[in-house]
This record gives structure tokens, C-alpha cells and sequence, in this order.
């Protein structure tokens, strides 16, 4: 079976696909996050001993870890969107683009947050200007500004194409951020941030975090297709499609079929 | 009720740990509802305008 993926590349075939979506996305970030909060909460150890004894409240590296990851990998779905609106002139991609970056901006805040009640606990301190941290912070303005551009331009199509700049302008944080908390000599760097090796975490721990990661990487699918649907119905508002579809919805609903025209009319042929 | 009060003080940590997931889960339940809310804002003005036109469109033939 041949597809055709271009078909889809219009909002029109788009829109009813993200339709169905959503819920699915959604239902399984649920049961993934539920899972993980289970698992994280009483599968785990208390309190784990070696070089750097951390006790309960190393259990917020299971929302931590998976913010920090998504806030980087929506910036680069953010960023690849951007790009290949910028390419191939796709309004489906830059509206992906736009759908992704508050569901971003919202992890980023959130690496930000649940670190910082982890650093006071274990650094003494809610904040510091540590490269990690500092980086972070900058890749959360970006997001901001990539949504304050975006919503000052009143021309959408040229909004589309400057905030799509500023996203591939502000891929240049992404390995600054990821290469931050390395330095050649360990005993001569200021950093504060944990260095992280996936084979040295206790598998329970890894569990929980992994599977978090995976539901918040489901909820953003979940998000980011709601948050398209809503754009794509509010710039081609004025085409025949979304009238017609508005029309069959609400001549099933009672607020349709008690609206001004009545019924007859919102069945009225649009010409 | 022992041992729900010791897994809510989280070791002495209870501030900590559940600040962390109270605004995480907090802000994903907040991004939903909104999301919810402002689909029926636009479905509601589209549908407005649809009525609009489809009402001028036939000039007379109304009531």
C-alpha cells in the first residue's frame, strides 16, 4: 500500500487526522505518566547512597529529566518545522511550528522549576548562574520570543517566516546546552549541574524516568495537534471547508439549531 | 494513615518534591483547559460569521 504524504501536507486532509489523534495521543500519556508515578513514587528507593547521597527529593529527576529533554526536542521539532516551511513554503509547517512552541515553552519553564526545588535541597540554592542552568533559561526566552515575534507581525504569512528565522537562529543554543556541564578538567570548572550517564542510574529509577519522558513526549503530541487544530480553524476560517464543517456541527447541536437563522438557513447553500 | 503521611512528607521533603510535581502536573492540566476553552471560542466566532453570511447571502428570503 502506497501513501500519499503529501495529501496530508494540506490543513484540509490534515485537520480530521489530528482530530482522531489527539485522544489517542493523549489516553496513552495518561497511562504512561500514571505508570511512571507509580513506579517512581514506590518502586524506588528511598534514599540513594554513593559519592553524592541524595535522599526523597531526588525523586523530582523524574519529571526533571524528561522536561529538560522535551524542552531540547521540541525546539528541535520547532526548529525543523520552521525549516522546512521555510524550504518547501508549507503553511501546514509552520503551523506545526506554532502549535509546538507553547507545549516547549511550558517544559522548558518546567526543567527550570523542578530544578530549581531540587538545587536548593542539594546545592543550597534555588538558582545559580551556572552554565546549565543559564543556557536553559536563554533557550526558554527563545521560545518566548519565537511566540511574542510571532504574535506581533499581524501579517501571518510574514510572521510565519520570521519567526521561522529566529527558530533556526536560535538552534545554535540546543549543543551549548547540551555540551554545558562538560569541561576538559572536572576540578576546574564552576559548574554546578550533575554531569548524567544513563548506564550508572538504578534501573528502577531509569524505568520510572524513561517512561515519563515517553508520556510527556505523547502529551505533547496530544497538545501540539489540539493547538494545530485550533490554528488551522482560525486562518482558513474564511474557506468553504470550515464554514460547511461549522454548519454540520452545529446543526446537530441545540445552540445551532436555536441560533438566529434557524435551522433552514444554516443549511442554506453557501455561495 | 501511617503510612500515607510518610509518603506525603517525602523524608522531610515534602516541600520540595511536591512543589516540582504540583506545578508540572498543574501547568500540563492548565495548557488542556485552555486549549479546550479557546476551540469553543473559535468554533463559536467562526459559526457567528457562518450565520452571518449564509443569512445575507439570499437577500429576502428570511422570516
Amino acid at each position: 500500500m502506497k501513501i500519499n504524504w503529501f495529501k496530508y501536507a494540506a490543513p484540509t486532509a490534515f485537520y480530521p487526522v489530528a482530530g482522531r489523534l489527539v485522544p489517542v495521543f493523549g489516553f496513552a500519556a495518561l497511562a504512561l505518566v500514571l505508570f511512571a508515578l507509580y513506579w517512581g513514587f514506590f518502586e524506588t528507593p528511598e534514599r540513594l547512597g554513593g559519592t553524592n547521597p541524595q535522599k526523597e527529593y531526588y525523586r523530582i529527576i523524574f519529571i526533571h529529566v524528561p522536561s529538560a529533554w522535551m524542552s531540547m526536542w521540541l525546539y528541535l521539532v520547532l526548529a525543523a518545522w520552521s525549516a522546512v516551511g521555510l524550504v518547501f513554503n508549507t503553511r501546514l509547517s509552520f503551523m506545526m511550528a506554532n502549535a509546538v512552541a507553547p507545549t516547549g515553552a511550558i517544559f522548558t519553564f518546567l526543567a527550570l522549576w523542578t530544578g530549581a526545588f531540587w538545587g536548593r535541597p542539594s546545592w543550597g540554592t534555588y538558582w545559580d548562574w551556572d552554565p546549565r542552568l543559564t543556557s536553559e533559561l536563554i533557550l526558554f526566552f527563545l521560545y518566548i520570543g519565537f511566540m511574542a515575534l510571532h504574535s506581533a507581525i499581524d501579517d501571518s504569512r510574514r510572521a510565519d517566516r520570521a519567526a521561522a528565522l529566529l527558530a533556526i537562529v536560535g538552534l545554535v543554543m540546543l549543543p551549548i546546552i547540551y555540551w554545558s556541564i562538560n569541561c576538559p578538567d572536572p576540578n576546574n570548572c564552576a559548574a554546578l549541574h550533575q554531569r548524567s550517564s544513563l548506564t550508572d542510574i538504578e534501573s528502577n529509577i531509569l524505568t520510572a524516568m524513561l517512561v515519563m519522558t515517553l508520556g510527556f513526549w505523547l502529551y505533547s503530541f496530544a497538545a501540539a495537534f489540539a493547538r494545530l487544530r485550533n490554528i488551522i480553524l482560525l486562518r482558513e476560517q474564511d474557506n468553504a471547508w470550515v464554514r460547511k464543517m461549522v454548519d454540520a456541527a452545529e446543526g446537530t447541536s441545540p445552540r445551532g439549531a436555536a441560533g438566529v437563522g434557524g435551522r433552514p438557513a444554516n443549511r442554506g447553500v453557501s455561495v | 494513615m501511617q503510612g500515607l503521611i510518610g509518603f506525603l512528607s517525602q523524608g522531610g521533603y515534602a516541600f520540595y518534591v511536591w512543589s516540582a510535581f504540583g506545578m508540572t502536573f498543574a501547568l500540563l492540566i492548565a495548557e488542556m483547559l485552555v486549549l479546550r476553552r479557546s476551540r469553543r471560542t473559535i468554533l463559536q466566532r467562526v459559526g457567528r460569521l457562518a450565520r452571518l453570511r449564509t443569512q445575507n447571502v439570499p437577500p429576502g428570503e428570511q422570516s
